[in-house]
């Protein structure tokens, strides 16, 4: 996965800022997209392409378990955040619907990255290469159960009794 | 093995599970809401198209919903969520479907312990992240997406990663003026909006024995501020005999063994806490009343899952009586049978008399959906549950987290007021 990132330097984006709550209603997918992240950047639409990452720092995604708020970054064009830490619900909704790669890095990775970087993410090898600045970091692996689902493309494609 | 180890054993058939393990579990209840059920059935619509038979549930007599976001409808999106939601629960054969308009409904977490819905013991999902208020009676509640609750659906199991458990032991009795509300906000302060993340934040000791049922669903409630998996309190005689006068029986208490083991220990002493409130824009960003910033409130709200039990609006009304109200102030009870309490007991009248508009049970303008959101600039003193920017409405509107009590006190001044201070 190779693209540009969209970098948030701050902690607990929360799914009110991703998906405002007065779009809880709606539960088509592409008009929720262009209301992702309206609660913190009103540009986000407009800017984000096919392909781009989200990086930010602790708690990502904290706050509600609404699944519009992997689906809405999702369907922007979004295929993973790289955040410190997240919040559960929102990481497993992003890897149980199949919606985008919820990646744990390190500080030295959130350091060295910067907004537009563009960079590339081999979850085979754990690694992630910033092609803009020629860095390379480590990413933290996914846990077993993680990594099959996300294997399996979503949880209703993963057979756990062929384990 | 701790109360959330033994049932999550129990629900994995298995004799014994320890943190970190993970475990596919047998689910005993499972609810969803006017916005979850509508996210849950267009799971089921990408499923048909890809072959995967969403023909029958699993167990229609375990699943029970609710509408609660957005309802009363203000638009016809709302509406059609309704209607859409109406069609599933008849054509899959649910039963427990709490409408508006008829009889009791309310928000999910309230009917949770009103209708007894759930049980102490049982493996509880729900889609809505405040699910794990229904902790307070004994079970494993947990929130979980739009996806997972279509698994739960027609499979009956959804996988788990078994949750260290934080144990939070209380000491004593709560002053008077001084609510559940005030002492979890205090803690979400104190451990941050991530500290229980992953984890579950068990509640016990003398604190939790003096205290009703409708206090520790106040605390369990705001565990999802910390970021925590669940929360819960191991079920004693006084969760019995509140679900008992709701119509349950057969109950199957599972309590944590002696020597059962927790990632951490914190202590509090109950007579030190003060009436507390979180400040814009984060549930962690506490401090006492009596320390709170001087401001001019716009709005007094006193509803959710959070903050509209009958014990809440019980609290609220000693404080309203014989009172006005001097800012715009809202009382919406959280379920039809409180709101009916409310009315045999005359709390409607104090608020009514106190100038209180009382509107009907709604998550409502606690996420920021419908009836009574902010406008831009406008300050709210909330008993919900959370104050990120535009959490109530306008993303330049400001929401303080508080006690019912703090409430209806600063409703009575206009600014953040200490109960005892009026």
């Amino acid at each position: 996965m190779k693209g540009n990132v969209i970098k948030y330097a701050r902690d607990n984006i929360d799914t009110d800022v991703i998906i405002p709550g007065t779009y809880l209603k709606i539960h088509d997918y592409a008009e929720l997209a262009t209301h992702a992240m309206e609660g913190l950047d009103p540009d986000f639409h407009s800017k984000v392409k096919e392909g781009d990452f989200i990086l930010s720092g602790k708690n990502f995604g904290c706050g509600s378990s609404r699944e519009h708020a992997p689906i809405a970054l999702s369907h922007s064009g979004i295929k993973a955040v790289l955040a410190l830490s997240f919040a559960r619900i929102f990481y497993r909704n992003s890897v149980d619907g199949a919606f985008l790669l919820p990646i744990e890095i390190k500080q030295d990775t959130y350091d060295g990255i910067s907004d537009s970087d563009e960079i590339e993410i081999d979850v085979s090898k754990n690694e992630i290469k910033n092609i803009t600045k020629n860095q390379t970091y480590k990413m933290k692996p996914f846990s077993e159960i993680i990594g099959k689902i996300i294997a399996a493309g979503g949880l209703f494609k993963y057979k756990p009794d062929q384990d | 093995m701790n109360i959330v180890e033994k049932i999550l054993a129990r629900g994995a058939a298995k004799s014994s599970v320890a943190p970190d393990d993970v475990v596919f579990a047998k689910v005993d209840k499972v609810m969803m809401h006017d916005v979850s059920g509508p996210g849950v059935i267009k799971v089921f619509d990408k499923l048909k198209k890809q072959g995967i038979s969403v023909d029958k549930l699993w167990d229609p007599a375990k699943v029970w919903v609710a509408e609660d976001h957005f309802v009363p409808s203000a638009e016809k999106v709302s509406a059609e969520n309704i209607v859409k939601l109406s069609k599933f629960t008849k054509q899959y054969g649910i039963e427990k479907h709490f409408k508006y308009g008829m009889g009791q409904y309310g928000i999910c977490h309230t009917i949770s312990h009103e209708e007894a819905m759930v049980m102490p013991g049982d493996v509880y999902v729900g889609g809505d992240s405040h699910t794990n208020t229904t902790g307070a009676l004994g079970a494993f509640a947990c929130g979980l997406g739009h996806t997972d609750i279509a698994y739960v659906l027609l499979y009956g199991e959804i996988w788990f990663k078994v949750p260290e458990t934080c144990y939070f032991k209380l000491n004593g009795k709560l002053p008077e003026h001084v609510m559940a509300k005030d002492l979890i906000l205090k803690i979400v302060g104190d451990i941050g909006n991530d500290g229980g993340t992953y984890q579950t934040m068990q509640f016990g000791g003398s604190g939790i024995d003096e205290m009703s049922v409708e206090s520790r669903l106040t605390l369990c409630n705001m565990t999802t501020e910390a970021g925590a998996k669940n929360g819960i309190v191991e079920p004693d005689q006084k969760v019995v005999d509140y679900l008992t006068q709701r119509g349950a029986t057969n109950f199957n208490l599972i309590k944590g063994d002696e020597d059962a083991e927790y990632s951490k220990v914190f202590e509090y002493e109950s007579s030190e806490m003060e009436p507390t409130i979180a400040k814009p824009f984060s549930p962690e960003n506490t401090c006492v009343v009596r320390e709170a910033p001087s401001v001019e409130l716009d709005k007094s709200y006193i509803g959710s899952c959070t903050g509209a039990k009958y014990e809440d609006l019980e609290a609220a009304a000693r404080i309203l009586k014989g009172r006005k109200v001097k800012i715009r102030t809202e009382i919406l009870p959280a379920a039809i049978s409180i709101y009916q309490r409310a009315m045999e007991n005359g709390l409607l009248k104090i608020f009514l008399d106190a100038g209180v508009t009382v509107g009907p049970p709604t998550c409502g303008a606690c996420c920021g959906a419908h009836m009574g959101v902010l406008a831009k600039d406008e300050i709210c003193i909330s008993t919900t549950n959370r104050n990120f920017p535009g959490r109530m409405g306008h993303v330049e509107s400001q929401t303080y987290l508080a006690s019912p009590l703090v409430a209806a006190a600063s409703a009575v001044t206009g600014k953040i007021t200490d109960p005892r201070d009026l």
